[in-house]
């Protein structure tokens, strides 16, 4: 893969292995992954459950700590534990948004809580807007999430991450759990979010179709190696270079009897 | 095609404080010796239609039709005592999730082959032969050692295969797979779906499969019903699932991104009350 002058790099990782456990239970779940991720780009990670992708996303905003490897935000190399100005440029969306709103909290209180670790002003007023950015309108300020839809909890989870003004979103299976008339409506408001405040996505997904609506490129992981970036027009054709690629692009076009048939 | 199964004006109810909810409201269709999907949104309906048929809705939920004819008899008139003959070895189920459909606590090569006895008084070694059997159609690697694994030792995609193994030892007449697949991954999917249609194609098993997923229905099944809102809004032919009329269909189809075809915004679904008031299409062949 070429390399952009440093200035367009929003996201870049090179070398990256993560590991878990240790001694005989070590375990590698990424092998010497790099990639780069243009500013303003969205980044799509495709491949298969244990495939370490969204384990990348763990290892990029400190989550996963066994780490080999070199990444760094717009040119700032990570180190050791994130500081808050880490977590202010990059954020994340978690699949489930069932299991990541706190289930007695008001949107309010949820998106109020990382303003006050920031010791922001004007919360209210900031709390409004970026509930009118994802959809959803004052009125839901004070609700809690059970009296939410699934395609609402997920936009508060949007919300929640927008509200320090990140410039990065990971976005981890965001629509997974929804129907396909509500991820439609996400994966608009997740493009139009991107051209407003020209935001940088890294999407992990298992679906192929969904991360060539929103991606450029995309990188295909597979028993935590890298095995291809290619360029979404590239996946339209259904021409990767590397077979893996090809098996998953194939399986996702449907149920063919006269491949899989025994 | 004869009938195995015909489901006449059937209604799922459950009665709540707020009043009546109607998760099935007066549905007509068959199956035969095919490949039917029903197809949905969440709340469609589409697996209390299945749990209904077998008779796993629980008091208070109320479950009325004309009939449910398998074979002849009305299982909602069978005694409970018969019913558990029938559920399991004649009519199999098989949910989502491995993960909550398996004792953890019994080894999977025991679990299906307590399955197999329970339904053909076979001795222990022949029901063990049979099990190993199984788990090798199901295209599981070294059976005898996953014979004796936990459910939590086995991956995902082992466990939904145990499933199927134990679900298809009694050799059933009908399989009812809600999202069978939707846990797993593309390429293990596939695999999974080819055993499914092997039985259908080879033994000529009926076969219900509940999903979410469009295309996949579309390229797998013979048949699909599309449910929405407790009712059946539409049926046709798989392959001809992309040519399908009613805009609810439409709307779906339109809002799942595809692969070969760029878009710039995905249109999005607006529902139409009326959609909920239309009579339910009859999906009796």
């Amino acid at each position: 893969m070429s390399t952009q002058s440093s200035s367009e790099v929003a996201i870049s990782v090179s070398g990256l292995s993560v590991f878990f456990g240790q001694g005989k239970d070590l375990m590698q779940a990424v092998d010497e992954v790099s990639f780069e991720v243009k500013r303003g780009s969205s980044f799509g990670l495709v491949g298969e459950s244990g495939s370490g992708k969204s384990t990348v996303l763990k290892a990029i905003t400190g989550l996963a700590t066994d780490i080999d490897g070199v990444m760094a935000i717009n040119g700032q190399t990570l180190e050791g534990k994130r500081d808050k100005t880490f977590y202010s440029t990059v954020q994340m969306v978690f699949q489930d948004p069932y299991a990541s709103l706190h289930p007695r909290h008001t949107i309010d209180r949820v998106l109020s809580e990382p303003m006050k670790l920031y010791g922001i002003e004007n919360i209210e007023k900031r709390i409004v807007e970026v509930l009118e950015d994802v959809g959803l309108g004052a009125a839901f300020r004070f609700r809690y999430p059970h009296q939410l839809s699934g395609g609402q909890r997920q936009r508060v989870a949007i919300a929640r991450a927008l509200v320090l003004n990140p410039s990065i979103l990971l976005l981890d299976e965001p629509t997974s759990a929804l129907d396909v008339s509500v991820q439609a409506e996400i994966l608009n408001l997740l493009a139009d979010l991107r051209d407003e405040h020209g935001l940088t996505y890294i999407l992990v997904s298992h679906d192929l179709a969904v991360v060539a609506h929103m991606c450029e490129d995309v990188a295909v992981m597979n028993q935590g190696k890298l095995v291809e970036i290619l360029h979404v027009d590239q996946m339209r054709d259904m021409k990767p270079a590397d077979p893996y690629t090809q098996e998953l692009l194939t399986a996702s076009m449907g149920y063919d009897a006269k491949k899989y048939a025994t | 095609m004869s009938a195995l199964l015909t489901v006449e004006d059937l209604w799922v109810r459950f009665p709540s404080r707020q009043g009546v909810v109607e998760a099935v409201r007066g549905i007509s269709f068959s199956v035969g010796r095919e490949r039917i999907g029903i197809v949905g949104e969440s709340g469609s309906g589409k697996s209390m239609t299945g749990r209904a048929i077998l008779r796993l809705i629980q008091s208070p939920g109320q479950v009325e039709a004309k009939q449910i004819n398998f074979d002849g008899q009305d299982l909602l008139k069978l005694p409970e005592k018969q019913m558990r003959g029938i559920r399991g070895h004649r009519i199999s189920m098989i949910m989502q999730d491995p993960k909550y459909s398996l004792n953890p606590v019994v080894t999977v090569g025991e679990q299906i082959s307590e399955a197999y006895r329970l339904h053909s008084r076979a001795s222990r070694k022949v029901a063990k032969a049979k099990t190993i059997e199984m788990l090798n159609a199901v295209q599981i690697r070294d059976p005898e050692r996953v014979y004796g694994l936990y459910p939590h030792e086995v991956s995902g995609g082992m466990g939904q295969r145990i499933m199927i193994a134990m679900m298809l030892i009694p050799d059933p007449d009908l399989l009812i797979a809600d999202e069978p697949t939707s846990a797993l991954d593309v390429t293990v999917q596939m695999r999974v779906l080819a055993i499914m249609d092997k039985l259908v194609v080879e033994r000529g098993m009926g076969l219900i499969f509940i999903s979410h997923d469009l295309n996949l229905v579309a390229s797998f099944c013979d048949r699909v019903l599309i449910m929405y809102g407790g009712r059946i809004v539409e049926t046709c032919e798989a392959s001809r699932l992309h040519e399908a009329k009613h805009p609810y269909t439409r709307g779906l189809l339109e809002s799942t991104p595809q692969l070969g075809q760029k878009m710039d915004r995905i249109p999005v679904l607006t529902r139409d009350e009326s959609w909920k008031e239309a009579p339910s299409v009859n999906a009796i062949l």
